[in-house]
């Protein structure tokens, strides 16, 4: 019994022991966003194979991101939301939005025959505040003739945790929908009419593949990995647009504030996509807080370069829009400005 | 010859004493040693209630005991209210219960009357216990594999919304998985049936059926209610399974095939990302409700066990 | 030859029984359906390559769970090792101590601590360890782990040193053998077995826990041998990767959950054999 028992303490101390022993090996971890999710999970593997830091990204949702950083109990958080004043205010430093990449957030649905179908804002709204119960409903069928609508149920499927994608989501549906803006609102949880709820991006775009009669949104990259069909969308200027990389990159280019806190929603641009979103990288400003140390901000402040530089070639391959030149400009001024103490870590 | 092994044992256990003898841990600070063991769990249980309370004071001040029948969970205008969640709750682990009853009710009598002894029981009982090793994640991964399928073609066919997920598979996940605990007790209390008094019936004619329903069954049934609870206990805090297969619908359910959510699985889902305090503070304060509520049942089910002085 | 009645009354016997041994025969349906689906969906997935690399980033085919079994091995060893001596200590303290006021209090808080949900406990190690040390780690989930298992070994150790007869404990203080030592040396060994019983189906019951890990260890794509960072456990992945919706993930979930079930039932089975073995006859 004894002996058990001292072979485990042994062995526990051991592997402490190793743990420490590895200092060199740094480790940085995040958590947040599952939109990027598919994209910082192939640069953060290619990063710890070319530069031997490991980055372990938990995608728990962008409200999980904003929640730990806040708590300073991971070195970076990713959102697709922009942190409210609320949050701000919670935080106590300042927190830098630093955009990795922008992506799409598309609808998608589950009916036979995989049929493309074409949505307008209003169309939108009514079927997520659970005012369209059946597909073949009228105002559905006006602007998808030719296509012949089943007689089956409208399940709505919503995110279940705190999200940016909602929050992305929402944001253009309240631009569009004066009942929606009053009823349900902008945010990453809200007070959803109806529908069921999925975790994460994977847990709702797994939810509409299994339910038949159901529609989601989803970061663009969920539908094609999983080969889900999803609809065009009417724009501004009346076009009606499918999820590209170059519609998002469209809806992208436009003149960007210095702090990069932008919503990319219900774009005037022709072509663009009026669903588009950045997702971004926060950190805090000052990284001196806590008992953190100056190597570990050193290796933070290489990451986010790197993810906005290098890192960028691998939007494309995964659909991702790849930050513009403007956007990648003022994210080096954002990055150059961290600071560990008083004084700046990149010159 | 007895005499001088006597002597020697105790000649060497008091060298051995003597050997390793640095001044030995006396009775009294080893007995010391044990009561603060003792007082340690306590402050551990104190300090689980503490923790939870004041994590969770500024909801329960802020919305005070409306927050058990308010039926509205708003983020976004910071809004809460725990009623979807314990009607969620209740309404999974009543199911449940009834469902599971169905089963246990007949193994415990299986076991403790018909077949006590022998090759079969001893499967069955393998069997059981082998439901109550599973992982609860693994339960739920086949629920929404293998049950939530079904689920659907049965909505379907019932022209209702194919969910598949809901209460409904969420009570039937459940259901399973607290049979071994009411099945075990039961058997237990209908096994410590005095057996003079089944004798007696038997010889006065009665069928087994009849021994079981006049005389098994109202002397072991407080006990038999005992692990009925412990299995309820168990319904309420379950969390895993039942979180993958409920739909996750912050509403109050309405039919037994809506999605809904419990207050295990809802702290499951916002938990990490529970932006701003009131909102985290309003999950914890449904921990704690979880926490007051199943001990409670766990405790008068323990309670009316101990009274029948069944060995458990 | 028997009348009508009593011949009816042998019928409902009859109908009884039958309805009582059908009803008790599809409870073991379950298991047994279970069983199957996880063998056959799980066992195909398993190779050397599957046991002992790395999980690929999303949409890639291949990984393994290698991270996911270590990590599982390492949260309950320092479950164990957290809950094991104090366990035995409190439970030693309940066996010795059956009157008292402070022992009959310690009994009634373990009843409670057994019957805390599992996310409850995740709540507690969140605010207990995360947030005061600032970072996730193995430590904290490991420790939330063993709060699980404490009650259950404090259980078993009181219940089978109860069971120990007095005689025992008299010969040894009769022949000088301090206090201590016969409580550590004499009655602990004797009840060997049934304590062990106590400490191993613990273990398999958190080996399959996720809900107090999912706010402490937090789960990581890398090898974790560092205690104090995050790190990833088989029921961890399991969840994850059953909502999501690639398909490669699911068979990942259905290779790690023949494996978490080979480990947690191997356990159960392992348990009852060395009960058998070392079980001291009084």
């Amino acid at each position: 019994m004894k002996h058990v028992l001292s072979f485990l303490m042994t062995l526990v101390i051991l592997i402490a022991a190793t743990g420490d022993g590895t200092a060199k090996e740094q480790e940085l971890i995040g958590a947040g966003a599952t939109f990027p999710y598919p994209f910082y999970s192939k640069m953060f593997d290619v990063y710890s194979k070319e530069y031997g830091v490991k980055v372990n990204y938990q995608a728990i949702g962008s409200g999980g991101g904003i929640r730990q950083l806040t708590n300073k109990t991971v070195d970076f958080g990713g959102s697709d939301a922009i942190m409210s004043e609320a949050d701000v205010k919670e935080a106590s430093a300042p927190i830098l939005h630093i955009p990795t990449c922008a992506g799409a957030v598309v609808l998608t649905y589950n009916l036979p025959g995989n049929p493309q179908l074409k949505f307008t804002a209003d169309v939108i709204g009514n079927l997520f505040l659970g005012k369209i119960g059946k597909w073949n409903d009228r105002r559905l069928s006006d602007i998808n003739p030719g296509v012949k609508l089943p007689e089956m149920n409208v399940t709505v499927v919503h995110r279940s945790d705190g999200s940016g994608t909602t929050s992305i989501f929402s944001d253009y549906v309240s631009k569009v929908s004066r009942e929606w803006k009053e009823k349900v609102g902008t945010g990453t949880s809200l007070n959803w009419p109806t529908g069921l709820g999925g975790k994460g991006n994977p847990g709702v775009a797994g939810l509409v593949k299994q339910t038949p009669g159901s529609i989601g949104y989803v970061e663009l990259i969920y539908a094609l990995q999983n080969k889900m069909p999803y609809g065009m969308v009417k724009n501004k200027k009346g076009n009606f647009v499918t999820a590209t990389l170059a519609a998002t990159s469209k809806a992208a280019d436009i003149n960007l504030p210095d702090d990069l806190k932008v919503s990319l929603t219900d774009t005037d641009a022709p072509e663009g996509y009026p669903i588009s979103g950045f997702t971004w990288i926060l950190v805090y400003k000052d990284q001196g807080y806590g008992d953190r140390s100056e190597e570990k901000a050193k290796e933070l402040v290489k990451l986010l370069w790197w993810m906005t530089h290098e890192g960028q070639k691998y939007t494309e391959p995964l659909e991702y829009a790849p930050l513009s030149k403007k956007a990648v400009e003022k994210a080096e001024k954002l990055i150059k400005s961290i600071s560990y103490k008083s004084s700046v870590i990149m010159k | 010859m007895n005499h001088s092994r006597a002597e020697l044992l105790v000649l060497r256990s008091k060298t051995k004493t003597m050997r390793w003898h640095r001044p030995a841990l006396s009775e009294s600070s080893f007995r010391k040693i044990l009561s603060i063991a003792g007082v340690f769990v306590l402050l551990l249980l104190v300090a689980i209630f503490f923790s939870l309370g004041i994590a969770s004071f500024p909801s329960i001040r802020n919305f005070g005991i409306r927050f058990l029948f308010s039926s509205t969970w708003d983020p976004v205008k910071s809004e809460f209210g725990a009623f979807p969640f314990l009607v969620g709750t209740l309404a999974t682990s009543f199911l449940a219960l009834v469902i599971s009853v169905v089963f246990s009710i007949p193994i415990s009598i299986f076991l403790g009357e018909y077949s006590a002894q022998g090759s079969v029981a001893t499967f069955i009982k393998s069997m059981i216990e082998l439901l109550a090793g599973v992982p609860s994640v693994i339960y739920g991964f086949c629920g929404l594999f293998l049950l939530a399928p079904l689920v659907r073609a049965l909505e379907v066919k019932l022209g209702m919304a194919p969910y598949g997920v809901g209460i409904f598979t969420a009570s039937l996940v459940l259901s399973i998985m607290i049979i071994p605990y009411s099945a075990s007790i039961g058997r237990e209390v209908i096994s410590l049936v005095p057996s003079d008094l089944k004798e007696a019936a038997l010889s006065l004619g009665a069928t087994r059926f009849e021994v079981i329903r006049k005389v098994i069954l109202p002397y072991a049934g407080s006990g038999i209610v005992a692990g009925v609870l412990l299995s309820l206990g168990r319904a309420l805090g379950e969390t895993m399974a039942v979180t993958m297969v409920i739909g996750n619908s912050n509403f109050i359910p309405k039919n037994i095939f809506s999605p809904a959510n419990t207050l295990a699985s809802v702290i499951a889902n916002e938990f990490t990302e529970a932006t701003g305090s009131l909102y985290l503070a309003s999950l914890i304060e449904l921990g704690l409700v979880l926490f007051i509520v199943t001990t409670i049942i766990n405790l008068i089910g323990k309670l009316i066990i101990r009274r029948m002085g069944v060995g458990e | 030859m028997k009348e009508p009645w009593i011949r009816r009354r042998i019928l409902w016997d009859k109908l009884f029984k039958a309805v009582i041994i059908l009803l008790t025969f599809c409870s073991i349906l379950p298991m047994l359906f279970i069983l199957f689906f996880i063998t056959s969906k799980g066992i195909s997935v398993i190779n050397w390559r599957f046991l002992t690399h790395l999980p690929k980033p999303v949409g890639e085919m291949g990984g393994g769970i290698s991270n996911a079994i270590i990590g599982t091995f390492i949260l309950i060893g320092i479950a164990t090792a957290f809950s094991v001596p104090i366990g035995m200590l409190v439970g030693i303290f309940l066996s010795e101590d059956r009157r008292g006021r402070l022992a009959s209090l310690t009994r009634l808080c373990v009843e409670t601590l057994q019957g805390i949900p599992s996310i409850v406990i995740g709540i507690i190690a969140y605010i207990w360890f995360v947030v005061s040390t600032g970072s996730f780690s193995a430590l904290s989930g490991g420790v939330a782990l063993g709060l699980m298992m404490l009650p259950v070994i404090i259980t078993a150790t009181e219940e089978t040193l109860k069971l120990i007869p007095e005689s025992l404990r008299e010969a040894s203080l009769a022949l000088g053998v301090s206090y201590p030592r016969t409580i550590l040396k004499v009655i602990l060994p004797a009840g060997i077995s049934g304590i062990l019983t106590g400490i191993l189906l613990s273990l398999a019951r958190v080996a399959g826990e996720t809900a107090p890990l999912l706010f402490t260890a937090f789960g990581s794509p890398f090898m974790g041998l560092n205690i104090l960072k995050p790190i990833n456990s088989l029921p961890l992945m399991i969840f994850n990767y059953a909502t999501s919706p690639y398909p490669e993930w699911h068979t990942l979930a259905w290779g790690a959950s023949f494996i978490l079930i080979v480990l947690v039932l191997g356990l159960n089975l392992f348990t009852k054999v060395v009960t058998k073995r070392w079980k001291v006859q009084f």
